[in-house]
């Protein structure tokens, strides 16, 4: 039996969803101000993002080797022991059978710290800070590949 | 039937053995069922490092080189341990009948039984085609038909494709290790007829450390191309996951992502679609996956594969009556499910406008492979039932449930227009703990979302819009929907609602590494928090509702179709296609009963 659906209830849910992603955004401390006019996102760092690759967009080529910071998510990590993680666009929810690259999305950009970090909330978004290596590196600890990484890295809460 | 006194002598015997006999491990391992002339590894672990004049290996009383007709490697000290293993690489058995096998090393003995089966000596299908909704569970089945077809008098109007088929069976689906499995080994049973074990594919689990090392067995798609068929894969997950995986992939490993690349293209399969193209392309190119510059886009089009990245390049690729071979990669990640591909638009849709669904890509395989005139085995899988159950998003996963039986109805329609020699089967690898308690009625009185909950007679029924022509309501958001429930889960605030923003996140790990709920949720209207019911703490800590170990239904029509009744093994789905193809045809017309002894 299938009857006309109603829409009260509806709208409110909507708007209160697309209104969650504004509400979700962290409060992010005063950057460095050496990163301060090399703010790199997700939508920023690529032209395109395609089956036969991607296409950095031309600030993200002009930042290459140079300072930058990044917002993100940080990605449930590896091993507790690793030296990196997983800076991702949204909180992933990490597949569990995979410690390894295999599934991660194909967007992610890998964040070498300089210092031991201290736990932090994975839910909420972070600003990483470092220097923005650009090419194809397999961790040799680990064998993940990366293709982005921010390296020499300080995390902003 | 046996008589009292040999069953007796049998478990005198059993007995004994098993409490003397535990010191080697025998692969392929006891109870095996082993098609007559499919390649397998044989390999013996010894508990020790053994005196080469002390081993003896028989088959059925006799050294095992007479039955396997070639002589195994004896690796002193395998991986640099102190054991040893006897190991022989692509033995096979001609003959059908029982095989015991006993394997000492002058201290201890042990033992397995194999049998050897083989199959009638003319096929009676041409072609199989096996749909596999990962995950799929008759929670989700329930669900697709009350959104898909309406009732009336208390009676569904008409049955989904998947139900419209004479023959059905209950698969039980544990492994080697565990009750529980995987989509690696449980995809596995199906393309090899073995048992094996969580995240392992055309292997058996052995000790080896690499995880390319471990004793292989022969894939459906190995045995049917060496009868000369064409063979393909569709997924709407990424090509070298789990279950598209087990159609070529030997890895004790479902992750070796690279290797799987490399094994579909030794595999020489005909047609495979799906997601995941970063481990096609070489590490040079940005987007890459790859550890090696090797460029697999490139290989596979020298291999005269035709390259598809979007529905618009696949349907001209198949509608050319050139095309033999194709390779789609629509997505760096999965395929969008049904949900947000033709409605939502949420997922990955604005990157990759132009993805095919399954149904889409499963005709455009068809049109290909059945160009070869021997007939072809094509696996078809909804892949996102699975994921999207392990996020409890309900809808998504009902949406890919109905997509299922679309591509079902349409590989129908095409088995009936082309000779109806085809083989078709549908169920899923394993279960979900999912199921339809009731519907959520926005307009009931009250704050609180659980008591707008209708159960029993207050149910009622949902008010989705009447499902297009492919069975799907154009809204899920409707203010009487279904009350779908998992019945495994980590911490997450139920919203009571479909996830128009995008799939479902239920959990994160927090800062001291326990899994808690996403509190992205926690302010939606009337969430409330679950308690998981789920580990969150070390390894085995739960971010998504779990497989379980319920059986799955397999429904079957077409010639073969009719060995599919009662409670089956998954391996036997292997069996009941290798028959219907006859891929190890018998003289005999006892052939086939030899196994069951």
């Amino acid at each position: 039996m299938f009857c006309p659906s109603r829409l009260s209830g509806e709208l409110s849910r909507r708007t209160f969803l697309s209104s969650m992603l504004v509400l979700a955004a962290p409060l992010v401390d005063a950057a460095d101000a050496t990163h301060a006019d090399n703010l790199l996102s997700f939508d920023t760092l690529y032209k395109s993002v395609g089956v036969l690759g991607t296409v950095y967009s031309d600030q993200a080529k002009a930042l290459k080797n140079k300072d930058v910071r990044m917002r993100g998510y940080m990605a449930p990590p590896l091993k507790p022991e690793s030296k990196f993680f997983v800076l991702t666009r949204e909180p992933v929810a990490v597949c569990p059978f995979c410690a390894s690259d295999a599934q991660w999305p194909s967007d992610i950009v890998v964040v070498y710290l300089r210092e031991a970090l201290a736990p932090i909330n994975l839910s909420r978004r972070i600003e990483v800070a470092g220097t923005l290596e650009m090419g194809s590196w397999t961790d040799p600890q680990t064998g993940f590949v990366s293709q982005v990484r921010i390296v020499d890295a300080t995390v902003h809460k | 039937m046996r008589s009292k006194t040999s069953f007796l002598s049998a478990a005198v015997l059993a007995a004994a053995l098993s409490t003397t006999c535990s010191a080697q491990t025998i692969f392929p391992l006891t109870r095996a069922d082993i098609l007559a002339g499919a390649l397998f590894d044989f390999k013996v672990e010894f508990d020790g490092v053994v005196d080469p004049a002390q081993v003896k290996v028989s088959i059925n009383g006799v050294d095992y080189t007479k039955t396997l007709g070639k002589t195994a490697d004896l690796v002193a000290k395998e991986d640099g341990k102190e054991v040893s293993s006897l190991i022989l690489r692509d033995a096979s058995i001609r003959k059908p009948g029982t095989y015991v096998v006993t394997a000492t090393d002058g201290k201890s003995t042990s033992s397995v039984t194999w049998t050897v089966y083989g199959t009638p000596a003319k096929k009676a299908a041409k072609n199989v085609i096996l749909f596999i909704g990962d995950g799929f569970s008759i929670g989700h089945r329930t669900a697709m038909r009350i959104l898909s077809k309406g009732i009336e008098g208390g009676k569904y109007t008409s049955k989904l494709a998947i139900d419209e088929m004479p023959n059905m069976a209950l698969l039980t689906t544990q492994g080697t290790d565990s009750i529980i499995t995987d989509s690696a080994n449980a995809a596995h049973a199906y393309t090899t007829g073995h048992k094996s074990c969580v995240n392992a594919l055309g292997v058996y689990c052995s000790r080896a450390a690499n995880s390319l090392d471990h004793p292989k067995v022969e894939t459906i798609t190995s045995l049917a191309k060496r009868h000369g068929m064409a063979v393909g894969a569709v997924t709407n997950s990424e090509i070298e996951d789990a279950t598209p995986a087990a159609m070529v992939a030997h890895t004790r490993r479902r992750s070796d992502y690279n290797d799987i690349v490399d094994m579909f293209y030794q595999s020489k399969i005909d047609v495979m679609m799906g997601g995941g193209s970063p481990n096609f392309l070489p590490k040079s190119t940005p987007g890459s996956k790859r550890k090696d510059d090797v460029d697999y886009i490139e290989r596979f089009k020298q291999a005269d594969y035709r390259l598809a990245t979007t529905k618009t390049e696949m349907l001209a690729a198949a509608n050319d009556p050139k095309t033999t071979k194709l390779l789609g990669l629509y997505n760096t990640g999965n395929v969008d499910g049904a949900l947000d591909l033709k409605f939502l638009k949420k997922g990955s849709v604005a990157q990759f406008p132009d993805q095919p669904d399954v149904p889409e890509s499963m005709n455009a395989a068809l049109k290909v492979l059945s160009r070869n005139k021997n007939g072809f085995v094509l696996m078809v899988e909804s892949a996102r039932i699975d994921k999207y159950s392990h996020s409890l998003d309900a809808e998504r996963a009902i949406y890919d449930a109905i997509m299922l039986d679309n591509a079902v109805k349409q590989a129908k329609q095409w088995a009936k227009a082309h000779g109806d020699n085809t083989l078709i089967l549908v169920t899923a690898d394993h279960s979900h703990a999912v199921s339809v308690v009731g519907t959520v009625d926005d307009n009931k009185p009250g704050p609180d979302m659980r008591n707008k909950i209708g159960t029993y007679n207050e149910a009622g029924f949902p008010n989705y819009p009447a499902p297009d022509a492919d069975g799907y309501p154009n809204k899920v958001d409707v203010s009487r929907r279904l009350r779908v429930l998992f019945g495994s889960y980590p911490d997450h605030y139920d919203t009571f609602a479909p996830h128009l923003e995008g799939e479902f996140v239920p959990a994160i790990r927090n800062a001291a590494g326990v899994m808690v709920a996403n509190d992205a949720y926690k302010d939606a209207p009337g969430a409330e928090l679950r308690v998981g019911n789920l580990p969150n703490i070390g390894s085995g800590a739960a971010n998504n509702g779990v497989h379980t170990g319920d059986d799955v239904v397999l429904t079957a029509m077409g010639p073969g179709a009719q060995k599919v009744h009662g409670q089956m093994e998954n391996t036997d789905l292997f069996r009941v296609m290798a028959e219907a193809l006859a891929l190890s045809p018998q003289k005999l017309a006892t052939a086939s009963k030899a196994s069951d002894q």
